[in-house]
């Protein structure tokens, strides 16, 4: 079977490029359903209120940090430990915001602020592949992968898990256990656009895996996310390879004519886009 | 109804924005350097294989060791990745994970996790 080509990045539609976001999407809307519904039957058996457990879904908002405190609490572990736990899990997402920032730097600051707080792994992964495809910011983009695939499933499910409960079939006997390593690592191949990309991602996962079997899961995501970037900086870019990817991302290449900015000037937008004329 | 642990959600919620704002609010990251630029970009494609290797392939025992997971979820979790390198389609690539794991546990095949 023939590869089919990726195409450039920045050279998308965007009415393309949200096709593709709404499929791909789908796939997440089940992992977070998924995943949202055993953690709401997880706090319902460690004897949160639905509440309780739904106020974590929307306040914290970050899946394994909510399954770590139903945990905790269950076993009677202090506050204090679970929201130092809570703060190592989720180091992460700076560098998720770090990777997004060039590409919303031109949107309000109330925005970004709002944007931030339903920045995931699975919204940033389905963002930054958005983004890159189109060159730029989509913020109508930014909120389908966040909040129509992913806050709203989960929080759905996490009410359905912690009233419903026990009337429920594991959702490992569907194969939701395996939704969510599948998007992360089907998401990270749509991002390799070239050599230093594939680098990294092979040394983030094995770094990673590494890492986390010699100290902890989390730290080895951690370090993973950490160390493949420079691995993959080390890395040279096969010759004549489209290295397009991060001028496009961060901004035009000086002397390269087809190189184009990402940031859209005040007012201006891709002419294929639906958000043109609107106010 | 108990909210006893709605201020333990507030804590976690605290502690969690800054990782996900101070990028996002502070000035400046659009104006880095070069290879600060290059480093970004390659944030995506590692951390996302990172998630991916980890969660497949380290768990943690009922003591809280981690140790390395041999399983069918590999198999599943590789077919996604190939259907995405081959057909550039997550949805389909997903189904097919999902599916073939569901499967081989109905059959007995695949342990349940």
């Amino acid at each position: 079977m023939a590869a089919r080509a990726q195409p450039a990045p920045g050279t998308m539609s965007l009415a393309d490029s949200r096709r593709r976001l709404l499929t791909d999407s789908l796939g997440i809307m089940a992992s977070a359903s998924g995943f949202g519904l055993v953690y709401g039957l997880s706090a319902r058996a460690a004897g949160f209120s639905p509440l309780e457990a739904s106020a974590m879904s929307v306040i914290v908002f970050a899946g394994a940090s909510q399954f770590v405190a139903v945990g905790y609490v269950l076993g009677g572990f202090s506050w204090l430990a679970i929201v130092l736990l809570t703060a190592f899990l989720n180091a992460r997402h700076l560098l998720y915001a770090a990777a997004l920032a060039p590409f919303v730097a031109d949107q309000p600051r109330p925005l970004r602020a709002v944007m931030a707080h339903v920045l995931t792994d699975e919204a940033f992964a389905l963002a930054i592949a958005h983004f890159r495809r189109i060159g730029r910011a989509d913020v109508r983009g930014y909120w389908m992968g966040a909040i129509i695939s992913t806050f709203i499933p989960w929080n759905l499910a996490t009410i359905v898990g912690v009233t419903v409960g026990g009337s429920i079939p594991d959702p490992s006997r569907f194969g939701l256990d395996v939704i969510f390593p599948a998007a992360m690592g089907g998401l990270a191949v749509g991002l390799i656009t070239g050599r230093r990309e594939l680098v990294a991602a092979i040394s983030g996962a094995v770094i990673g895996v590494a890492i986390g079997l010699a100290w902890d899961p989390a730290a080895g995501i951690i370090a993973g996310g950490i160390v493949g970037p420079f691995v993959g900086m080390a890395a040279r870019p096969r010759a004549g390879e489209n290295d397009r990817a991060g001028q496009l991302a961060f901004g035009p290449e000086q002397g390269h004519e087809h190189a184009m900015p990402y940031f859209p000037q005040g007012g201006e937008h891709a002419p294929d886009d639906p958000e043109a004329g609107l106010p | 109804m108990s909210t006893a642990l709605i201020p333990l959600a507030i804590l976690m919620g605290l502690v969690t924005y800054p990782f996900r704002a101070v990028p996002l609010l502070a000035p400046g990251f659009e104006r880095l350097p070069e290879r600060a630029k290059l480093y970004l970009r390659l944030v995506g494609p590692s951390v996302l294989a990172a998630l991916a290797a980890v969660d497949t392939k380290v768990i943690k025992n009922d003591a809280g060791q981690p140790f390395f997971r041999v399983g069918w979820e590999w198999l599943a979790v590789g077919l996604c990745i190939a259907i995405v390198a081959m057909r550039r389609s997550l949805l389909i690539g997903l189904v097919l994970a999902a599916g073939s794991i569901a499967v081989l546990r109905a059959l007995g095949v695949a342990p349940l996790p």
